[in-house]
């Protein structure tokens, strides 16, 4: 005999919008944590890195925001002017 | 001399084909067929003019030096797209709805239209730009150098220097016959556009084929090279990690404020959306641009011998393995990087110089300026052509003065730091209102002084500017003046040092005189048009007043804008204004417009300046600030105003409704009452005729008789007379003229007299009271009160439909009132006659059962006005219910 209630969250394509939006304001977050990693990385010596596995993960993670980017930018719908308030 | 013929003829052919290309694409542009020109692609691959010839020959030789830090250049620009949404969005929209011309324009614009801001970021650009296009010069010139090295037949044009001026000279024909074919009056380039992603195509392609061929044709495979790559004097990750950090942030800026890149970025975008696409498109170009720049490196390091010059490798790799095809489209692709990079800085260039300096300066020496006859246009593209040579000129000075030594990377960097500058202002210019002109000002002189002392000026080596005494000592001996040891910090990076320390105080500049000082009108204008692009659709109106003449303005606008472009816009504006002919009204919406099209072909600021030459000047008036300082706050308020303007209309019109009601209802019932009351008056009138017509004509009549119809006349002249008394009373109750007879007296005495007079306890109308509560001491006309209170009660009795009818008599005090009210249990009055039962003549049934002629209550209503008391309907009792109020001071009096 439990009702059918109807759903919270009317607006969830706008609301998804939104988040879609906020992860794509994040990607350059993303992006400089990513790349700030070698700073941590060990000088030449015992434990130091060589060039090319450097590489492969610098070019990895490149990839990698290449592809999210991509993806967010399937999502994110075509008028932002639709938007009513900037940054919700 | 074969070769070098070659050479020349494929550099030849190769512009030849760019123009071809950049001819076409005009020609369908203006035929209305370029939508193929502008789809993001070509946006995208328009982008990567950032990629000049220091990175196609620069970064092999940057890897070669220093491993993987070359990484830094490229990683800084993805973040800045990766990041999209928040930034480059918000300055392409700026640019779109500002017409934005180049980045001086922007920041002059921002802060109030600023000539003299705009002049020093245009300096500023041109001093940081030089290095720059000497490095271009400079890698063309090596290029062909390296060709000689392998081909003994090909020989420098005289000497490199020579060899760089033809370069030099050939780039700034080729730059002012692209860029300054015609004005455009969105400052777009179609054409150059076009060419520049044919480029783009190019050089990437070239880079990626000599890549190729080294990992597979030279390397032997991935996993081969990859262990070539750990094998060599690089081979280890080795990062200075200041400048790891400091150098991606350098570019990342850089990206933003180099002006051939904010050209490409914001002027030249046609769509916002292209963003969309660059967003990712972007940062896989740059990662396969700098995708084989290792493996190049590496394999130059092993084949060629000790100290050739390793920003050379891309060509003398394939050179040295005989395959000159390779080497061939690899001296394309360099060609390409270096060409694209001149054409587009020199035209974001020269578009600064004369929109800035050449224009202003003319304009104030032409006088009059704007009001003299003939086209602008030659002047303005005039101005941009010298400007072009000029800026091409002193990239070659530099060339010539640095020595033409040193590595391309550094070079280059010079040239970041030095346009970085103007990040602080830029930045803060589109997300903080604060920001101010002075404040801008400020922070780009201090960060171009010590830009220029502590990097630009040592760049030239030791015997030119900076001798090595200062280097070592500083000037005149002051040791915390040393250019790459400032305030005494020494033992950092040369460049890490003037990024960190130009920067920093060109930021801290900036904010403390901001917020030190206070902006001009037109500076908020702006800076809240700048900072909340996104809320304001709409421009503001910074014209206002001022008796311009619409013909000055097309005059100037024709010389400006071209005759039919002008003549057209002056057409569209007077249509919309619903005016026939050319000349529309000078009204703020047209002169704001006209200014926004005219700073499409000359600059903001030189636009506004001209305008206001014939419009006087331009007032910001405090609405206009209000309007857009505080539009959010403003709108809201506005908002709730009509909100509440609109209810108290809705309030307005319910009452006037009502009020319109009542009047048709009394007119009815004044009609129906004139009947009435006639009726009234003729009953008894009839019957008192007809019986003395008896008693005067009929004879033999009984002593009976004759008192009976004696007795009817006397009761009909009665009641006639209690009507015209009732009508009287109301008449002098209205007038105001009654007097009262004020006593002390109690409630409950004036309660009971009235039940007492209406004979109520005989008459089956039981009454509900509670005696205790109506013991209150009243002053005031009691007789008059005991009136109304039987008015009521008798109206309770005539009118109450109930089986058992009872009557509540109620007492409380409340607000300083003392009210009474008067409750029975039947059906009560009908909502819609509420409003009419205090009229006069109103009753609310036909039933003659009344008795009277409706004056009860408008008598009632009037005595209790008198007393400063009231009496209403009280709805919802369960029943007829009166609320008879008196002001408490009556029985305060009383006590």
């Amino acid at each position: 005999m439990a009702k059918i209630r109807p759903s919270l969250f009317l607006e969830r394509k706008s609301y998804r919008q939104r988040r879609v939006r906020d992860a794509a304001r994040l990607m350059p977050f993303l992006g400089a944590l990513l790349w700030g990693v070698p700073v941590l990385w060990a000088p030449p010596g015992p434990y130091g890195i060589s060039t090319s596995k450097a590489m492969l993960y610098i070019f990895g993670v490149w990839l990698g925001l290449v592809l999210i980017s991509l993806a967010l930018s399937r999502w994110l719908e075509p008028d932002a002017d639709t938007e009513p308030t900037e940054g919700n | 001399m074969g070769a070098l013929n070659l050479l020349v003829a494929v550099c030849l052919g190769y512009v030849a084909m760019l123009f071809l290309v950049a001819f076409m694409a005009e020609r369908a542009a203006a035929r209305g067929r370029g939508g193929w020109l502008r789809s993001p692609v070509v946006y995208t691959l328009s982008l990567s003019i950032y990629c000049t010839a220091w990175t196609f020959y620069g970064a092999v030789g940057y890897a070669a030096r220093s491993g993987l830090e070359y990484l830094t250049i490229y990683i800084g620009p993805t973040l800045v797209m990766l990041g999209w949404w928040w930034g480059l969005r918000k300055l392409v929209r700026i640019g779109r709805t500002q017409r934005i011309t180049s980045i001086a324009d922007l920041i002059s614009s921002r802060y109030g239209k600023s000539n003299s801001l705009a002049v020093f970021v245009t300096i500023v650009a041109v001093i940081g730009t030089t290095p720059y296009i000497a490095l271009q010069l400079q890698s063309v010139t090596s290029s062909f150098s390296s060709f000689a090295l392998y081909d003994p037949s090909v020989r420098q044009i005289g000497d490199s220097d020579a060899t760089a001026l033809w370069v030099a000279a050939g780039l700034a024909l080729f730059t002012v016959l692209f860029g300054t074919r015609n004005l455009d009056a969105n400052e777009r380039h179609h054409g150059v556009v076009m060419a520049i992603a044919v480029e783009a195509v190019v050089k990437l392609f070239a880079l990626v084929a000599v890549g190729v061929f080294v990992v597979w044709g030279v390397g032997g495979g991935v996993s081969e090279t990859l262990a070539r790559i750990d094998a060599s004097d690089i081979g280890q990750w080795q990062m200075h990690n200041g400048r790891w950090a400091a150098l991606i942030f350098l570019s990342a800026a850089a990206f933003l404020t180099l002006p051939r890149m904010f050209q490409v970025l914001v002027v030249e975008n046609d769509d916002e959306n292209h963003l969309r696409t660059a967003s990712w498109a972007f940062p896989t170009y740059l990662m396969l641009m700098s995708l084989f720049v290792v493996p190049i490196a590496v394999t130059g390091l092993e084949l060629m011998p000790k100290g050739s010059n390793p920003d050379q490798f891309v060509l003398t790799v394939p050179l040295s393995q005989g395959r000159d095809g390779l080497a061939m489209l690899s001296f394309l692709g360099g060609f390409s990087s270096a060409t694209s990079m001149v054409i587009v800085a020199a035209i974001a260039l020269s578009t600064m110089v004369s929109n800035h300096i050449v224009m202003p300066i003319w304009l104030t020496l032409t006088g009059g300026g704007a009001m003299i006859s003939g086209d602008v246009r030659h002047v303005v593209l005039l101005a941009r052509r010298m400007s072009i040579a000029g800026v091409l000129a002193l990239g070659y000075l530099y060339y010539r003065f640095s020595g033409g030594g040193a590595a391309l990377a550094s070079i280059g960097l010079i040239s970041f730091a030095g346009v970085a500058q103007f990040l602080p202002p830029l930045m803060g210019g589109i997300f903080w209102r604060g920001a101010t002109r002075l404040g801008a000002l400020a922070g780009l002189v201090v960060g171009f002084v010590i830009w220029v002392y502590s990097l630009l000026l040592p760049s030239f080596g030791p015997s030119l500017f900076m001798s090595a005494e200062i280097l070592a000592h500083g000037p005149l001996g002051i040791g915390w003046l040393r250019p790459q040891a400032l305030f005494g910090i020494g033992g950092m990076n040369p460049l890490v040092h003037t990024v960190m320390w130009s920067l920093l105080l060109n930021s801290v500049v900036f904010v403390v005189v901001s917020l030190a000082t206070f902006p001009k009108p037109m500076e908020r204008l702006q800076g809240a048009q700048f900072v909340n692009v996104f809320q304001h659709s709409g421009n503001p109106q910074g014209w206002s007043g001022g008796i311009a003449q619409s013909e000055d303005l097309m005059v100037m606008a024709q010389r400006i804008l071209g005759a039919v472009e002008a003549q057209s816009f002056f057409q569209r504006e007077a249509a919309t204004q619903g005016l026939a002919g050319y000349l529309p009204e000078p009204s703020p919406e047209f002169l704001q417009r006209l200014e926004r099209e005219l700073s499409g072909s000359v600059g903001a600021a030189t636009a506004h300046a001209m305008v206001g030459q014939i419009m006087g000047r331009a007032t910001v008036s405090v609405e206009d600030l209000l309007a857009v300082a505080d539009e959010t706050a403003q709108m809201m308020e506005y908002s709730s105003q009509l909100e509440a303007k609109s209810a108290e209309l809705t309030r307005t019109a319910r009452q006037l409704r009502a009020a319109n009601e009542k009047l048709t209802q009394l007119s009815v019932q004044k009609d129906a009452f004139l009947s009435q009351i006639s009726h009234e008056l003729r009953t008894p009138m009839t019957s008192i005729r007809s019986f003395s017509e008896i008693l005067r004509d009929a004879d033999g009549l009984s002593e009976a008789e004759l008192d009976k119809y004696a007795g009817i006349i006397h009761s009909e002249a009665i009641r006639l007379t209690r009507l015209l008394d009732d009508l009287l009373d109301l008449s002098v109750l209205e007038n105001g003229q009654v007097s009262l007879n004020m006593q002390h007296g109690n409630l409950s005495e004036v309660i009971e007299h009235a039940v007492n007079a209406t004979g109520v306890q005989t008459a089956g109308l039981r009454m509900v009271r509670v005696r205790a509560l109506e013991n209150i001491p009243i002053f005031t006309d009691l007789d008059r009160l005991a009136q109304v209170f039987i008015n009521l009660i008798a109206n309770a009795q005539k009118y109450c439909d109930a089986e058992h009818p009872n009557l509540a008599i109620r007492v409380t005090r409340r607000d300083g009132y003392l009210l009474v009210d008067f409750v029975d249990n039947g059906s009560g009055i009908p909502s819609d006659s509420q409003a009419l039962i205090f009229e006069k003549f109103s009753r609310i049934s036909d039933q003659k059962k009344a008795g009277g002629a409706g004056l009860g209550l408008a008598i009632c209503r009037e005595i209790m006005a008198r007393l400063d008391g009231a009496i209403s309907y009280l709805p919802g009792q369960g029943g007829a219910a009166f609320r008879v109020s008196l002001p408490m001071k009556a029985a305060k009096a009383a006590e």
